[in-house]
């Protein structure tokens, strides 16, 4: 796809790490042991809201093998009044989630726990615990925690004055929202609603820790920031972070659940008052009950357009669930539903919700998705409206280069465009479809598009000339689907050495400096970008080492093929000297030969995407079927094609999860009733076709590689896609996800 | 309580361990015997990361107590490879990127060795079904379809 004539770069290579998961050598979180090792459990709520009048450990404490017990009076108060942010997370929130102080807030809230000499012992010992409840009433639902008499979860948080569920509002706004609707010729409006959806990572979250006697912590856990889980476990045990050595385990997903924490600051705290490491793995009831998910929504979308297809007005309300605590991704719906057309007028609000479940986090493109999935619904209808080809719709009204979104930027390079092209121009959209095929069963086609911001941040790299003249690169970002493989292909590429002589690690929070975290499509972004500036800085020693072997000046040395030659004639002629060779005189010609940066990354640019996709559904049995899916997505070009389709493949197929199969069910208690795989019932191998990713390389000027970012775009437009092909298929709108089989059946008899 | 003694075979040696009644053998292979090759990502059947083969036929070792598998034949993935060879589906996994956290990835290698043991020959909606019991949340399967689907062909060419 991409004319740059590389030899590395955009090669489809054997990772790094490639063999030790192969061979299940690889290290994930709950794979690690320590010498003298006890075993902790989390003693949860059983109820959905209640106060916390007491809590008597004493019996627990006294059972034989119990070695320490913590409950929130352990963990640091943060006052409710006053903000502790650390990124985009605020402290007082973060640490009443990992422990109930004074309340419990939803069915499996922890509320104490327990390190013993066996899992089983612990578990025991938590029963043994008393626990005074004062049980509240609760709310689940986002229309019924918006009503006035609802039950309140917070008494400090205020709308409009009143006590109120809703913690925050986002507005953003262009042009005149009113003027813009009077002057439209057609408007639609409609109402969605999704349910949370869980990121559904394979590795449950766990943790091994080690807490010495003279205050030294060693965390090793898997997640997507091991600065992020240092630094949490700083603030919430009050131990300084140079202190705290966070190693990160290999990952097994995390999809932005894992930019945050549940575990360590507690398994922290029994290993410094038992004295001994401790070790903690969640299960996978925990996991539902008590971890992620994303926020399920309640939107309202708007919108205006001339009859020639011209949109002129939009307007969006989304209300956001937040879970038990304030931080529902309210950016996403509010900033990317619209973000992706150039619309004069845009009013976009959106409300963050608490109710009593689980904090959400972050789960790929955090919030986009439910955005796109109103705004591209009504797109789809208004194309249906005007009579318009709705891949035309969208390119009539595409943003590009000078474009200003209502959440602010003016784009620069952007690619909307070249997406919906692609997708236009794609073999699939033109396919004879069998409408018919079988009695009972129809079959249609959608297509939607999404938007997701990207992100540079903060990065740092070291890269090293072992003596033996090989390279070794050490990074500050956990790997979550390929990211070694990709800087690999970078640093052989500008070395100019074969690919198998780099090798690529990520350092923990002692031996590589301060990185963000691998997520929102950052990663390979910053990281290439340090990656690149490091191996520059080590190219300029290595041709000033040639020079001073040479006896010429620096600048009459050229770097090329993994070796200094002169520059041109003029500089004299020398026999080429490799790398090898300038590693095995570093020594005598100024010392060991390596550079690292640490940089805060700018210049990242908007991530577009625009699938298209054939269902069937089965009339009798009301099963939706993806039959064929194509997603094209400009990358800004990819290190490693592989593991770039990856994301797109593996978005999708959570994207048809979300559309179809995956929700939150909750009893009249307050209780989640399918906190399992069997339940909860994400996409398996026989459920889906191949995923056809289509990726474009249209260069980010801005980043010396030219990338964008690819992981969060893939998530965004499939909600909507699917939606329109099943409307394709039935003659029948579905404004709620998933469009699970009791769903449909009443959509088909209503 | 009282620990039982157990022998059996484990990717070819043998091997003794202490567990109690209730232990599975997931948790003995990962906490008793350090195998932590075969992954916990439900203790429920439903993902497929612990698989292991017993006696050559595909089960999930959170799913069978580990007092079951005295004197039987266990395969896990740690005996996959032959010394530094790799088998040809961990080589093919490579190759065609079929992993990307990789969490998922020892369960679906022995879910297909299986697979190709018994269908040589299997078709894309063979291998679907075959590994519908392996949970991945990364890949979309795509990827690892393939790699399984040639691993198939380049096995049979070989033959
Ligand atoms: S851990 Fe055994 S099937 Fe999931
Ligand atoms: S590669 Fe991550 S779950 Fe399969």
């Amino acid at each position: 796809m991409n004319a740059i004539d590389n030899k590395w770069i955009g090669q489809r290579t054997i990772r790094p790490d490639g063999a030790d998961k192969v061979t299940g050598r690889a290290g994930y979180s709950a794979d690690n042991a320590m010498p003298g090792m006890i075993w902790a459990k989390i003693l949860r709520s059983p109820h959905a809201h209640a106060n916390i009048r007491g809590i008597d450990t004493a019996k627990a404490a006294a059972l034989p093998g119990v070695k320490a017990v913590v409950t929130a009076r352990d963990i640091t108060e943060f006052p409710v009044d006053t903000p502790v942010m650390l990124g985009i997370q605020d402290m007082r929130w973060m640490s009443r989630n990992v422990m109930a102080r004074e309340k419990a807030l939803f069915h499996g809230h922890p509320v104490a726990a327990v390190a013993a000499i066996s899992e089983e012992i612990a578990a025991e010992a938590c029963r043994l615990i008393e626990v005074e409840y004062e049980v509240l009433p609760h709310v689940i639902e986002i229309e019924d925690a918006i009503r006035p008499d609802a039950p309140l979860l917070h008494d400090f948080l205020r709308h409009e004055g009143k006590p109120s569920n809703i913690a925050s509002t986002m507005v953003n706004k262009l042009g005149d929202i009113e003027a813009g609707f009077a002057s439209a010729d057609v408007i639609i409006e409609r109402s969605f609603k999704t349910r949370p959806v869980h990121q559904g990572y394979i590795e449950p979250q766990a943790c091994t820790v080690s807490c010495t006697a003279d205050g030294k912590v060693t965390i090793w856990s898997s997640s997507q920031g091991q600065f992020m889980v240092r630094a949490m476990t700083a603030l919430l045990t009050g131990i300084p972070q140079s202190s705290i050595r966070a190693i990160p385990a290999e990952i097994g997903g995390g999809f932005g659940a894992k930019t945050v924490i549940y575990l360590e600051p507690i398994a922290v705290l029994l290993s410094r008052k038992s004295g001994r490491p401790v070790k903690m793995v969640m299960s996978r009831d925990e996991v539902f009950r008590a971890t992620g998910p994303t926020s399920g929504s309640m939107s309202t979308v708007k919108i205006g357009a001339k009859k020639d297809g011209t949109i002129v007005a939009a307007q969006g309300t989304f209300h956001i669930q937040a879970g038990c605590l304030p931080g529902g991704p309210v950016r996403g719906p509010v900033g990317c539903s619209f973000a992706p057309y150039e619309i004069a007028n845009v009013l976009s609000v959106g409300y963050d919700v608490v109710s009593n479940r689980s904090k959400v986090t972050a789960y790929r493109a955090p919030g986009a998705p439910l955005g796109a999935y109103a705004t591209e619904t009504v797109i789809d209808e208004l194309a249906e409206t005007l009579g318009i080809d709705p891949l035309e719709l969208r390119l009539k009204n595409s943003a590009g280069k000078g474009t200003k979104a209502a959440y602010g930027a003016v784009f620069g390079d952007v690619t909307f465009k070249e997406t919906i092209q692609a997708i236009r121009n794609h073999p699939h959209y033109a396919a004879p479809l069998d409408r018919a095929p079988a009695k009972g069963v129809r079959r249609g086609r959608g297509v939607a598009s999404g938007f997701w911001y990207n992100a540079g941040g903060e990065s740092s790299a070291q890269l090293n000339i072992t003596e033996d003249g090989n390279v070794t690169v050490t990074t500050g970002h956990p790997d979550v689907g390929g990211s070694r493989a990709s800087i690999a292909n970078v640093a052989a590429e500008l070395l100019g050495i074969d690919h198998s002589r780099v090798s690529v690690l990520i350092g923990d929070t002692s031996s590589i400096g301060f990185s963000n975290l691998t997520g929102g499509s950052r990663v390979t972004f910053a990281s290439a970008m340090v990656v690149t500036q490091s191996a520059e800085k080590v190219i300029t020693q290595l041709r000033e080492r040639a020079a001073k072997i040479w006896k010429i000046e620096p600048e009459a040395v050229a770097w090329s093929d993994g070796e200094a030659r002169p520059a041109g004639a003029n500089a004299g002629q020398f026999p080429p000297l490799t790398l090898k060779e300038l590693a095995a005189k570093a020594n005598e010609m100024g010392g060991p030969i390596g550079a690292g940066v640490q940089l805060t990354t700018t210049g990242a640019d908007p991530g577009f995407a625009t699938h298209v996709v054939d269902v069937e559904v089965d009339e009798e049995l009301g099963i939706i079927r993806v039959l064929r899916y194509t997603a094209a997505q400009d990358v800004g070009r990819a290190l490693h094609p592989d593991y770039v389709e990856g994301q797109i493949q593996g978005g999708v197929v959570q994207g048809i999860g979300w559309a179809l199969s995956e929700e939150y069910l909750y009893d009249k208690q307050g209780r989640l009733d399918n906190a399992s795989f069997l339940d909860y019932r994400m996409p398996v191998c026989s459920d889906v076709p191949m995923i056809e990713p289509v990726v474009l390389e249209l260069p980010n000027p801005k980043h010396p590689q030219g990338v964008r970012g690819a992981g969060e775009a893939p998530l965004v437009p499939p909600l909507a896609a699917i939606s329109n092909a099943v409307y394709d298929a039935l003659g029948k709108r579905f404004y709620s996800l998933p469009m699970s089989p009791p769903k449909v059946m009443e959509v088909l008899g209503g | 309580m009282s620990k039982l003694h157990v022998t059996t075979t484990i990717n070819g040696e043998e091997v003794e361990f202490l567990c109690t009644p209730a232990q599975t053998v997931l948790d003995v292979l990962r906490n008793t015997l350090g195998l932590t090759g075969s992954k916990e990502g439900c203790g429920t059947g439903d993902c497929g990361a612990c698989s292991i083969t017993l006696d050559g036929r595909l089960v999930c070792s959170c799913l069978v107590l580990a007092p079951e598998i005295r004197g039987r034949k266990v395969g896990t993935i740690e005996g996959m490879a032959q010394g530094d060879r790799l088998h040809p589906l961990q080589q093919k996994f490579l190759e065609m990127a079929a992993l990307q956290c990789g969490i998922c990835t020892p369960g679906f290698l022995i879910a297909a060795r299986s697979l190709l043991e018994q269908n040589p020959d299997p078709s894309e909606t063979e291998v679907r079904y075959w590994l519908a019991g392996n949970l991945c949340r990364c890949t979309g399967y795509d990827k690892i379809v393939r790699a399984v689907l040639e691993t198939a062909a380049d096995m049979r060419g070989a033959a």
